[in-house]
């Protein structure tokens, strides 16, 4: 297996992200809508609950952007993950009965991802007009954060997912892990407003990161620190070498054992 | 044959460990084993074993053997869906596999998308689903329905359907696994049709996995019988047929006479009375084919009888799928035994085409034991009929049992 072969199985790829795509709202009498409703509707949340009450710090933007720009990346990290993990184990059947390469099934995860930000990153837009947020040219930079973040969620995805495979146990633990590196990281507040004891230590989720630049492309306002890029983007290449070097040495037991 | 063969198989091996790791695997069974990696009693059993063969482009190759001989295992491998543990394949041109119809079918998607995902999922590029969509459609006769999410579709719809994507797949290797048996009469004829289409182009390789032995014997040129993971037999249809259904009896004297007298007692009694011989009889005496709607007769032997009080005999007639179908006891018909050899005669044998196992028992009407019991003791295969059109004769039926219905106007 090698990415020759992905190249000849393009066309499995292309129809595995229909199908989710179609699946996703198929019998939901808002459809397509969700996409949209679910970003606005989390970020109305944090923004009574840390905005509002909590009265935490939002850089300067309105609370409500602030809380969407972060969730965006988080959203994307997040879905990702878990979309992937259980993968396998959804289409245990496909696995069992025939042969393609089977990383085509955690990209094909990468392609509907992919397609959600794009469009709640259109709905970012829209509501920027409508809250007085100006937009700079930094926002044509967000896809290339996307890509950052696919990756950090990509790597270690490969591994719980073939994981999964013999073990459901991490399809258990995977939806109760996530939420804590949603607190972990910088979506519901500015790494500004951590005590600056904390910050070293914080430093080590590489979301801080990934988080806070999607936010500098969306927001336009903030530096960059570059040690924080570095770092994660570092990191996420390495788990990436290692995700699929994992991935690669179970996947001839996946039809086996699933 | 001079040409390079189409596929080649080089020393396969597939082991699975039994044991420990059976049923639900949790993350619970690895902390243990690695605390006592040593403990639990870990088996390998091995569903193939060094097997190698070539098959050649024009072949249509058929693999018999029980079940659990390896059959799927080796099907497996050679499509590529799990990787054999020892041994390669090399296989030159195009794959097509159907191990299962309508794999990748999503109930939610409508007909027109599942055509195109399927399609994918086969190996076919969009647009070749394209180009042979409306042909597609019209084969599966589901014309007002490509709109419908297919879990509103009947099972009938569903199974045509996706034959119908299958069949427009255009391999260079043909690898089929037990398709005939599902589906309808209609659907298994398209199937063969289907099939002996592939090997009639030129160039085309057919391997083909099935418990129907009449469609084995009119559609392949070649037969490769597995037994117990290895290659027991390679060779002529006609003798590799007759080596598998010997593979269900050791000890067969002639064709349809099963001697039974060389057994080890598994209980470690002294067998004072045990079954002798079995033989299955047709109008000129023992044979293995039968027709449906024919006359068959199960002569059966029985040593040390003489001592017992009110013996009885029964017969139990299993399918290719270990379903017992037909079954008789003489203590029913209230038949007396002494010491001599007991026939059953069958007057319309009602059974359909396929093979069949029968299972013999002696015992004492007074007592209310069983005295002796072979499994598998003897086996003959009922073939084409008059019963029969002609297009009909090798598609099995739902069920084994031949009803003695009459079709009219009504």
């Amino acid at each position: 297996m090698n990415i020759s072969e992905l190249w000849v199985f393009r066309g499995l790829l292309g129809a595995m992200t229909r199908r989710d795509l179609t699946l996703r709202y198929r019998q939901t009498a808002l459809g397509g809508l969700w996409v949209v409703i679910q970003p606005i509707l989390a970020a109305s949340i944090f923004s009574v609950v840390f905005g509002g009450i909590g009265n935490f710090s939002s850089e300067g933007a309105p609370y409500f952007m602030f809380a969407y720009a972060g969730m965006l990346g988080w959203n994307a990290f997040s879905n990702t993950l878990s979309m992937i993990t259980s993968c396998l184990v959804t289409n245990a059947q496909l696995v069992s009965k025939i042969y393609f390469p089977r990383l085509l099934l955690p990209f094909a995860q990468l392609g509907t991802k992919a397609i959600d930000f794009l469009i709640a990153l259109g709905v970012y837009v829209v509501l920027a007009q409508v809250t007085g947020v100006s937009l700079s040219a930094r926002i044509l930079l967000a896809p290339l954060v996307l890509v950052w973040i696919l990756a950090l969620a990509l790597g270690p995805a490969l591994i719980t997912s073939s994981l999964n495979v013999s073990y459901r146990d991490i399809g258990y633990m995977v939806p109760v892990v996530l939420p804590l590196f949603l607190y972990l990281s910088p979506v519901a507040y500015s790494t500004d407003s951590l005590p600056e004891r904390y910050r070293d230590l914080y430093g080590f989720n590489p979301l801080v990161g990934a988080i806070n630049a999607m936010r500098w492309c969306l927001l336009g306002r903030g530096d960059l620190a570059a040690g924080e890029i570095l770092y994660s983007v570092g990191l996420a290449g390495g788990l990436l070498v290692v995700g699929s070097l994992f991935f690669r040495s179970r996947e001839r037991l996946f039809a086996d054992v699933i | 044959m001079s040409s390079e063969p189409s596929v080649a198989a080089r020393n396969l091996a597939k082991s699975y460990s039994v044991g420990a790791s059976h049923g639900p695997r949790t993350l619970q069974s690895a902390l243990r084993r690695i605390r006592r990696p040593l403990t639990g009693p870990r088996r390998t059993f091995w569903a193939l074993r060094d097997v190698s063969f070539d098959v050649h482009p024009q072949e249509v190759v058929g693999i018999i053997g029980r079940n659990g001989a390896g059959k799927s295992t080796a099907l497996k491998i050679l499509s590529r869906v799990t990787e054999p543990t020892g041994g390669e394949v090399r296989m030159v041109g195009r794959v097509g596999c159907l191990l299962e119809v309508g794999t990748g079918f999503h109930p939610e998607l409508t007909g027109e998308e599942n055509v195109y995902l399927n399609g994918a999922i086969l190996g076919m590029r969009r647009d070749e689903i394209r180009r042979h969509f409306d042909s597609i459609v019209e084969f599966a006769g589901i014309d007002g329905f490509l709109k419908t999410p297919v879990k509103r579709y009947s099972s009938g719809m569903y199974v045509r359907l996706a034959f119908s994507v299958a069949a427009h797949l255009d391999p260079e290797i043909l690898i089929v696994d037990e398709v005939l048996a599902v589906g309808d009469l209609e659907f298994q004829k398209r199937c063969l049709g289907k099939m002996r289409s592939v090997a009639a182009e030129g160039g085309r390789t057919v391997l083909f996995v099935s418990h129907n032995m009449a469609a084995i014997q009119s559609l392949c040129t070649r037969v490769i019988v597995l037994e117990e993971g290895r290659v027991a037999f390679d060779g002529d249809t006609t003798e590799g047929m007759r080596r598998y259904i010997g593979l269900h009896s050791e000890h067969q004297v002639t064709p349809g006479v099963f001697f039974l007298g060389n057994r080890v007692n598994p209980l470690g009694g002294d067998m004072a009375v045990h079954l002798k011989q079995l033989s299955v009889l047709g109008e000129q005496g023992p044979q293995l084919t039968f027709a449906t709607g024919g006359r068959i007769r199960f002569l059966i032997e029985c040593h040390g009888l003489e001592e017992v009080k009110k013996p009885y005999y029964r017969i139990h007639i299993r399918n290719e799928l270990d379903q017992t179908v037909l079954a008789s006891d003489s203590r029913m018909t209230g038949t007396a035994f002494g010491g001599e050899p007991a026939e059953m005669e069958i007057g319309r044998l009602p059974l359909h085409a396929g093979q069949y196992f029968v299972d013999v028992g002696v015992g004492s009407a007074d007592r209310g034991e069983v005295l002796d019991h072979v499994v598998d003791a003897g086996t003959f295969a009922v073939g084409p009929s008059p019963l029969y059109q002609d297009e009909y004769q090798l598609i099995s039926a739902d069920g084994s049992i031949y009803l003695d219905a009459d079709w009219r106007r009504a």
